[in-house]
């Protein structure tokens, strides 16, 4: 009866301004394909294939900036997905990450003896869902782009055979699975009070509707199980519990993904789902945002000094950025035309650069000890490898938001956008939290600086890939940190996204 | 009035589907298995289908409906990747429970 009413239009397909997902599909296909067809390639092609996959797709989206300046945000595919800045700089974002993993990678897979396409296709399918994420305009379209992502991470976090890799693989697929259909439960309940799952129609909705008696109670209870959906994504406190384990479980590389293109992607999802799908609720998602923030900040900070794995304390330093960045995601709610959304991507794109650069050490120093990444492998790094301790010591600094470096941009950023927005408390919070987080990273440097290792230690081999992507990693770091302005000066127009 | 009761409305399907939802996630959280676990995401899953479908048919709108096919194509492949990983936990250690994997804390 439905179908007979109107005739099914095929939707006008914008191929050029999607093209930085089809590259990223078509390089997994190939890799796929075209190494199951052919003899094993020489070491290291195929990923070389992806860092150059990923590096087109990159400056694809860097080529469409221009053209939103000339011609304003806009939806594709019949309102499917959004084309608009905060699209094209998170893709750039997560584009960079790959690029960096993927040379990470190499190495990772040359000492293992597993060099093959299978996780090069993996991490270029999960880029797929990340950026389908970070542009979608319907909620099912984001929903699919999660799964997208998420069931490529299911697999490359026990894609090590080794009991500690499936372990974090099956947590991480039962826990994701849950928080999947949590969120899924969530978009069926705004389904059924705006009657669509169109982004721009679920806002619209709320214009032409206006309730005196506030929000009907279905979609304050969707909300409530998005906001759940989207905090186990992102790894906020109290829905933290899966990262410290997962991530200490799954192969480095993995874990060097998992927080830089799985976290962009995640708060990605937030900003479209909070901010710019449901504004008119911000007065009851603003405190969720606030609580989750809080705690995400200080338990995360708290929890990361007593940890003795650096890859662990590597999880609850992510669960504290998550942290620094809810704190940016909830001065959003305050004006979505400031400076929250703004302060939220370049937070994005300089976290996934930095902590895919930290975990990148920690590979190498891992693997000259036997794969331990306790805070002890790192003692007298200094003296066996004064480069590798060095860039460990930027990517730390960083990380704990010293000025000169990208981190503390970031920081700064998310912080004066609650400030602007009159958010005193959390700012103060998160500048309190950042103190006690500095001490856990000076913890590793002291270590690796100042502590003499306990007999004769083997020095740490630094394989060509690795030691040019944590070059890169660190110059950006360096150079960003001090010349931020064009990064700031090109994100302001994040807040002129397309609905 | 007794007939009009009898009637099912679409308030009786979305009541329906967060009965089955929340079995679902309260077996998630009480079960062990973790073959049971993810069979509890499953029921989860579905019972967000009915709601949709509930909803579709009660606004005529095909929103619904179409967003059930995309949840039973991502549920195929999540039962492709989950058993595919349970079955090589479970093959390492037979009779594990999740309780058992407890390797990674701190």
């Amino acid at each position: 009866m439905l179908a007979q009413d109107t005739f099914f239009t095929a939707p006008e397909i914008e191929w050029w301004h999607i093209s930085p997902m089809l590259t990223l599909v078509g390089g997994a296909l190939v890799l796929l394909l075209v190494g199951a067809l052919t003899p094993r390639w020489p070491r290291g092609l195929y990923g070389l294939v992806t860092a150059l996959t990923a590096m087109t797709a990159g400056v694809l989206a860097f080529l469409q900036w221009q053209e939103i300046d000339d011609d304003g945000p806009a939806t594709l595919i019949d309102g499917a997905l959004a084309f608009d800045h905060l699209t094209q700089l998170l893709t750039i974002a997560i584009c960079a990450a790959v690029l960096l993993v993927a040379l990470v990678t190499i190495d990772e897979l040359d000492i293992a003896g597993k060099d093959g396409p299978e996780m090069y296709a993996m991490f270029l399918i999960a880029a797929t869902g990340a950026v389908v994420m970070s542009s979608a305009n319907d909620l099912i379209v984001l929903f699919l782009g999660l799964e997208t992502l998420s069931l490529a991470l299911y697999v490359l976090a026990a894609s090590d055979r080794t009991p500690r890799s499936q372990e974090s693989g099956l947590k991480y697929f039962i826990l994701g699975g849950f928080a999947s259909a949590l969120f899924l439960y969530g978009i069926a309940l705004v389904y059924g009070t705006t009657q669509s799952t169109n982004i721009s129609e679920v806002a619209a909705s709320f214009t032409t509707n206006v309730s005196l008696e506030g929000d009907p109670p279905l979609i304050l209870a969707g909300l409530a199980l998005l906001i759940v959906g989207l905090g186990f994504k992102v790894a906020a406190v109290p829905f933290h519990i899966w990262s410290p384990d997962v991530y200490q479980g799954a192969p480095n590389q993995v874990t060097a993904f998992m927080a830089s293109v799985g976290k962009a992607a995640a708060f990605a999802a937030m900003l479209r789902v909070l901010v710019i799908a449901l504004p008119f609720q911000r007065d009851d998602w603003r405190p969720a945002i606030w609580v989750l923030a809080v705690l995400s900040l200080v338990f995360g900070s708290l929890l990361a000094a007593v940890q003795t794995d650096v890859k662990r304390m590597l999880a609850y330093s992510s669960v504290s950025h998550a942290g620094f960045i809810l704190v940016g995601v909830e001065a959003a709610g305050h004006d979505s035309a400031g400076e929250g959304m703004p302060s939220v991507a370049v937070y994005l794109l300089l976290y996934s650069i930095l902590t895919v650069g930290s975990f990148a050490v920690v590979a190498i120093v891992a693997h000259s000890n036997g794969g331990d990444s306790s805070i002890g492998a790192f003692n007298g790094l200094a003296s066996r490898r004064p480069a590798v301790a060095v860039a460990l010591t930027v990517f730390l600094l960083a990380q704990a938001g010293v000025p000169f470096t990208t981190g503390f941009i970031a920081k700064w950023g998310v912080i004066q956008a609650a400030i602007e927005e009159s958010s005193y408390a959390l700012g103060i919070i998160a500048m309190l939290s950042a103190v006690i987080a500095a001490f856990m990273y000076l913890r590793i440097m002291v270590s690796a600086w100042l502590t003499d290792a306990e007999g004769d230690v083997a020095r740490e081999t630094v394989p060509f890939a690795s030691a040019a992507a944590i070059t890169a990693a660190a110059l950006f770091t360096v150079v960003v940190g001090i010349f931020p302005e064009w990064l700031l000066h090109a994100a302001e127009s994040v807040t002129q996204y397309a609905r | 009035m007794l007939l009009a009761l009898a009637e099912p409305t679409t308030t009786y399907y979305l009541i329906l589907a967060a009965l089955v939802f929340a079995i679902g996630s309260v077996g998630l959280m009480v079960r062990r298995n973790p073959l049971v676990m993810f069979m509890c995401i499953e029921l989860m899953l579905n019972a967000v289908n009915l709601t949709f479908v509930a909803l579709a048919t009660r606004f005529g709108n095909i929103d619904g409906q179409t967003a059930v096919f995309f949840v039973m194509v991502v549920a195929a492949a999540e039962v492709v990747v989950g058993l595919g990983i349970i079955i090589s936990v479970l093959r390492r250690r037979p009779g594990a429970t999740a309780d058992d994997l407890a390797e990674l804390k701190g």
